[in-house]
């Protein structure tokens, strides 16, 4: 797979591989434990719908809930990616530099991406199932470079051009 | 009388298909760029494979809010034991994803539905699966707001619309179907903001409803928030009677995947 390192913010990607689910709680109990299978890997915040240890509907959920956390997890996990929806802050961006990228997924795509998906185990389930921690063996999920690991974001340039044309409409 | 399988078959309706005028709107969805119409073909394909499956649209099975208008002899507490037993058993059957924690104990309850019941002539059961993405990103105003030059009147009321939009960026799922709502009290302005993604998309939107619509797709931000014309499909707007001291406005976001289905 091509090194996240050197991707620009708007190219397109599939990834296949192994990716933890983590979100709100689950970031924070991230910090504050050992978790030596996230080393070097993927965060994905997402809140699946499980079945019978089977994906039944897994897109994104929105990011910006996990940005007071985020920076330190990049750092304590060495991760080379983030995936989830809505974009991070600036403290984010700062962290992801020469380190990780961050990938944007659709969401409400919940039902498409489950097809390619499935359970490997699941940690902390007493969280419950949408905030549980999740590894799941994906193949093939496209994503796009939203935050490349240059300082350039997406969602920065989208934000500061409606500022601008909101004061003409 | 509903039954508990009639609730279940309402959750998996809304659950599973999306309503008919909100994939029009997307397929409509008038877009120049590439990026963007790559996304809104990536939604109606969603759309396709969540019917065909039978699998949840998302996997934000939402918070479950019904809509009950009852005739005078059915009681409102037997409606709503209904509501919750279907409710339980949706969960299990479809699957929902349980949507509900304790805030104290942060225990997942499963799913606790909310429930409003009116008396009417006969009896109509309608089913909002709300999000928590587009939930988030409610704005709620009083005019006047010197801070945004927004004062007393439509236009103080379309800069809310439009700060509210800028705020909420792609937090909401865009394309978002927007309900705004003025005057009432604190509760009740939002509560009829929010009644307004009942509302079928099909109705053609009023003056001020275009109006508000069309500057919103100026603005840029696009579906998921990564750029496009596509950032609403609709502005929906209601007004009640106000205090002489307060001017509410209340913005709700409805995420794209606005899933809604009626009993009756």
């Amino acid at each position: 797979m091509v090194k996240f390192t050197k991707l620009n913010a708007g190219d397109k990607i599939t990834i296949s591989g192994t990716l933890f689910t983590a979100r709100d709680r689950a970031c924070k109990a991230l910090l504050e434990e050992d978790f030596p299978q996230l080393n070097g890997g993927i965060i994905y915040h997402c809140g699946p719908v499980i079945k019978d240890n089977t994906v039944v509907s897994a897109g994104p959920t929105t990011s910006t809930r996990m940005n007071p956390y985020t920076p330190e997890l990049i750092e304590k996990f060495k991760l080379k990616a983030i995936i989830g929806k809505g974009g991070m802050d600036k403290g984010v961006l700062q962290a992801l530099k020469g380190k990780a990228v961050y990938f944007a997924a659709i969401g409400g795509a919940g039902a498409l991406y489950a097809d390619g998906m499935t359970v490997k185990s699941v940690h902390h389930e007493e969280f419950g199932m949408p905030e549980a921690i999740w590894e799941l063996e994906v193949r093939d999920f496209p994503v796009i470079v939203a935050m490349d690991s240059k300082g350039k974001s997406i969602y920065d340039d989208v934000k500061e051009r409606s500022e601008k044309r909101r004061e003409s409409v | 009388m509903i039954s508990e399988d009639n609730v279940v078959q309402l959750y998996k309706q809304a659950a599973t298909v999306i309503p008919e005028d909100i994939l029009n709107a997307i397929t409509d969805a008038k877009e120049s760029d590439a990026k963007a119409k790559e996304i809104l073909r990536t939604l109606v394909k969603n759309c396709e494979v969540a019917e065909k499956k039978s699998l949840p649209l998302c996997q934000d099975t939402g918070n479950p809010i019904f809509y009950v208008e009852r005739p005078r002899t059915i009681s409102e507490k037997e409606i709503k034991e209904i509501i919750i037993s279907g409710t339980n058993k949706a969960t299990e059957e479809i699957p929902l994803r349980p949507n509900a924690v304790d805030s104290l104990t942060n225990k997942n309850l499963g799913n606790v539905p909310i429930i409003h019941c009116e008396e009417g002539n006969k009896l109509k059961v309608t089913l909002l699966l709300k999000g928590g993405g587009s939930e988030n990103v409610t704005q709620f105003y009083s005019l006047p707001n010197n801070e945004l030059k927004a004062h007393r009147d439509m236009d103080g009321v379309k800069k809310c619309v439009l700060d509210a939009v800028v705020k909420a960026q792609g937090k909401g799922c865009p394309p978002n179907i927007i309900g705004v709502a003025i005057g009432g009290d604190v509760e009740s302005t939002i509560g009829l903001a929010k009644q307004q993604l009942l509302r079928t998309l099909d109705e053609k939107p009023d003056e001020f409803e275009q109006e508000v619509l069309t500057a919103i797709n100026t603005l840029g931000i696009g579906p998921m928030g990564l750029g496009g014309d596509t950032t609403a499909l609709a502005v929906k707007f209601a007004s009640m009677p106000r205090h002489p001291a307060t001017y509410f406005v209340a913005v709700v976001f409805g995420c794209w995947s606005l899933r809604r289905a009626s009993y009756g």
